[in-house]
């Protein structure tokens, strides 16, 4: 009980992480219906400004919570910008094209994004000193003890903040309005007099962002990077964006959370070396059964 | 050109180093060294400002010639020269090139490395034709074509070095394995749509990877299997000093013993492999299922209106194509002797991929060209290695960007209504 206990922390925890990057897939999946294969590389650029300024700041000695916002709105601006970028560069020229071409390009930009990171910041996996210790420990007098970590607390609290706004920001503000009416019809929209290419560009910054704090999180979840993380947290977060409804943004909350304990659980109880097998497994299981996801709106498609 | 103009596209350069000095400042200029317990940053700015100052010049000379409209102009109508010229003469180019490649290994300066190239060069052609048949024909995204590869390899290790079968039983049955593993993860995903279908495919690719790592007991894991056996000319061995009662090509043929004997004989076996692939495809497009996954490819509703099943037709064209990335799997086996999961990485289906889109989807020729052109490239900058993988990405991106539809663009079917009307 107690070791489900800890493995239901750990995963809350991974799922927010995995949740966090979901949206993005989800939200430029709902605005242009493409799949943002650099996403994931974008975590991993968001992962490595953060290290980087972490390493800056550790070593002025500044109070750690002062530390923590600084970083996060340092790695939120430098990797917006690169989620900004790939946009221009490699799919707003391709609006319209046919339906694989904005994906090749993708898959290409992942390719240079991650050699990019590793010509310039080298190939070897970089470690990070904790910043965290400590925790809260449950279960004292039982055999297993349970400890659910300052770290882990911060993570989802932050999450849970980053959720509330970006919530507000979708259902209560005009940006978020002319975001969903460019989900609905873009002609449409362009012809209210929103300036459409505007919108998606935001979308962009906003996914990368979201993407960004993920990265941070990772590396003060593991302590480890490399150029190569964004791969895997990549596709599992897609899987997480599909299991919840691709388009929807509670959805990717909710796919995050899931696959997160999906992968905890498994290498708790099951098998550590087929951890990664068990989410893309639920990823075609999921297809199958669920081809609109959980809270996904039904495809359909027309003539 | 106005001032008015020139002043705007300044500007607009000078947004754009802004943009940049973001982009590559902290990534590029701060580089994370490690250094006894921990990570120091060790500053790179000169190697930033000769970036940011590269991308305001080529932003404003874009800016500049944009105005004028003429690169781009340049760039299409090469481009389409360029396609109408070799889509007239095809028959003559791909004549050319099989008598090139028949006299290939005999030509002065051909050694040992070039042959190294050629049969690299022609592997991938191999795959590149067996992706064809789904990416070009049927037009389902496969980024997982490197499983099948795998499958392939892997049991012609395992049966070859579990049986001691011969090559030619061995292909075959991995031929046959790979098309069951393609079936059986055509079944289930191939309802899916395109974009979709990409990713379950990534991911069975990943799977497959995982499990060759991790089953000890059967794969060996991460170290491979070794002993692989070697091919043999209908049952003459390559072997210097044959074994007692057995004889080795050069005694029967009475030549001098030389290793080059093995490494032509791949050239042919592979060559042959690949023709047969293209032979396969240029045949099946003729035949109704061939002219199903055209169709498919180009509108799936009218095909389910007119009756044609698109699960089964998509599965057919996913099994196929994988029984010949499961022969060139085998052959890749048996001529590195070696394998391990090393090999079958997400990378390996990028540049199949790539490839295939590359050369213009469905497009024969355009697979061949597009495999000389990057595995030829890939070899002359061996010793960038990692620059070459950014240039490859970028070249991805650039080709999707300015000729979505590839070097040799062939999205025309093969028959249509009314003859010869557009």
């Amino acid at each position: 009980m107690e070791y489900f206990i800890q493995q239901l922390v750990n995963g809350i925890t991974l799922g927010s992480i995995y949740g966090l990057i979901a949206i993005g897939y989800t939200m430029v999946y709902g605005i242009i219906g493409m799949i943002n294969f650099a996403h994931g590389d974008i975590f991993m650029i968001g992962a490595f400004v953060a290290l980087i300024s972490f390493i800056i700041f550790g070593l002025t000695g500044v109070a750690l919570p002062i530390i923590l916002l600084l970083v996060l709105l340092i790695a939120m601006l430098f990797t917006a910008c690169y989620g900004w970028t790939v946009e221009k560069l490699a799919y707003k020229p391709l609006r319209g094209s046919f339906r694989l071409a904005p994906l090749i390009s993708a898959l290409g930009m992942s390719i240079v994004l991650q050699n990019y990171v590793q010509v310039s910041q080298g190939a070897r996996v970089k470690p990070m000193q904790p910043l965290f210790s400590g925790g809260l420990e449950f279960f004292k007098n039982s055999e297993f003890i349970v400890t659910v970590s300052y770290l882990q607390i911060f993570i989802v609290v932050l999450t849970v903040i980053l959720m509330g706004i970006f919530t507000y920001l979708i259902t209560k503000t005009d940006l978020g309005r002319a975001q969903r009416a460019c989900e609905q019809d873009r002609t449409m929209t362009a012809l209210l007099g929103i300036n459409v290419d505007r919108t998606i560009s935001i979308t962009f910054i906003i996914g990368s962002s979201l993407a960004s704090v993920a990265g941070m999180m990772f590396v003060l979840y593991y302590g480890v990077i490399d150029f190569y993380i964004g791969f895997l947290a990549g596709i599992k977060a897609f899987t997480a964006a599909v299991l919840g409804g691709i388009g929807s943004l509670p959805g990717a909350m909710l796919g995050g959370l899931l696959i997160g304990l999906i992968e905890t659980f498994w290498a708790g109880y099951v098998s550590l070396e087929y951890k990664d097998v068990a989410a893309f497994s639920v990823l075609i299981v999921v297809l199958i059964f669920f081809p609109t996801g959980f809270l996904g709106k039904p495809d359909i498609e027309k003539v | 050109m106005e001032k008015k103009d020139i002043i705007q596209s300044f500007k607009d350069s000078l947004f754009t180093g802004l943009i940049a000095l973001a982009l590559f400042g902290p990534i590029v200029g701060l580089r994370t060294v490690s250094k006894g317990e921990g990570l120091f940053i060790t500053p790179q700015w000169g190697v930033v400002f000769l970036l940011v100052g590269l991308c305001i010049l080529g932003r404003f000379l874009i800016n500049i010639n944009s105005a004028r409209r003429t690169e781009f102009k340049i760039f299409s109508t090469l481009s389409s020269k360029f396609s109408s010229i070799t889509e007239d003469k095809a028959k003559h180019f791909a004549i050319t090139g099989i008598l090139f490649a028949v006299v290939f290994p005999f030509l002065p300066f051909t050694d040992r490395y070039f042959m190294d190239v050629a049969i690299m060069i022609l592997t991938y052609i191999m795959l590149g034709w067996g992706l064809n048949i789904v990416v070009g024909l049927a037009g389902l995204l496969d980024l997982g074509y490197v499983a099948f590869y795998a499958v392939g390899a892997y049991s012609y290790a395992l049966i070859a070095t579990t049986f001691g079968w011969s090559f030619w039983i061995c292909l075959p049955l991995a031929g046959v394995f790979a098309a069951f593993f393609g079936i059986l993860l055509g079944f289930p995903v191939l309802r899916l749509r395109g974009d979709y279908l990409a990713i379950v495919t990534l991911g069975f690719g990943e799977i497959i990877r995982i499990i060759l790592i991790n089953w000890y007991e059967v794969t060996n894991g991460p170290d491979g299997i070794t002993g692989i056996p070697r091919p043999s000319f209908f049952g003459l061995p390559f072997k210097r000093s044959p074994d007692e009662g057995e004889t080795s090509f050069h005694l029967f043929f009475n030549l001098e013993y030389s290793t080059m004997h093995r490494i032509i004989f791949l050239y042919y076996l592979i060559l042959v492999l690949a023709l047969i692939t293209n032979y396969f495809t240029l045949k099946i497009r003729k035949l109704p299922v061939g002219r199903a996954w055209e169709a498919l490819r180009e509108d799936e509703i009218a095909c389910k209106s007119l009756g044609v099943n698109p699960t089964n037709t998509k599965l057919t064209a996913f099994a196929i194509g994988a029984m010949f990335g499961g022969f060139a799997g085998s052959f890749f086996a048996t001529r590195q002797a070696f394998i391990s999961p090393e090999s079958f990485t997400f990378i390996e289906s990028a540049i199949i991929v790539a490839i295939v889109v590359l050369g213009g989807m469905g497009s024969q020729t355009g697979v061949v060209l597009a495999s000389i052109f990057l595995i030829g490239i890939t070899e002359m900058f061996r010793d960038l290695e990692q620059f070459r993988m950014i240039a490859f990405g970028g070249a991805m991106v650039l080709i999707m960007v300015f000729k979505p539809k590839g070097i040799l663009a062939n999205r025309k079917p093969t028959i249509l209504m009314h003859g010869d009307k557009k």
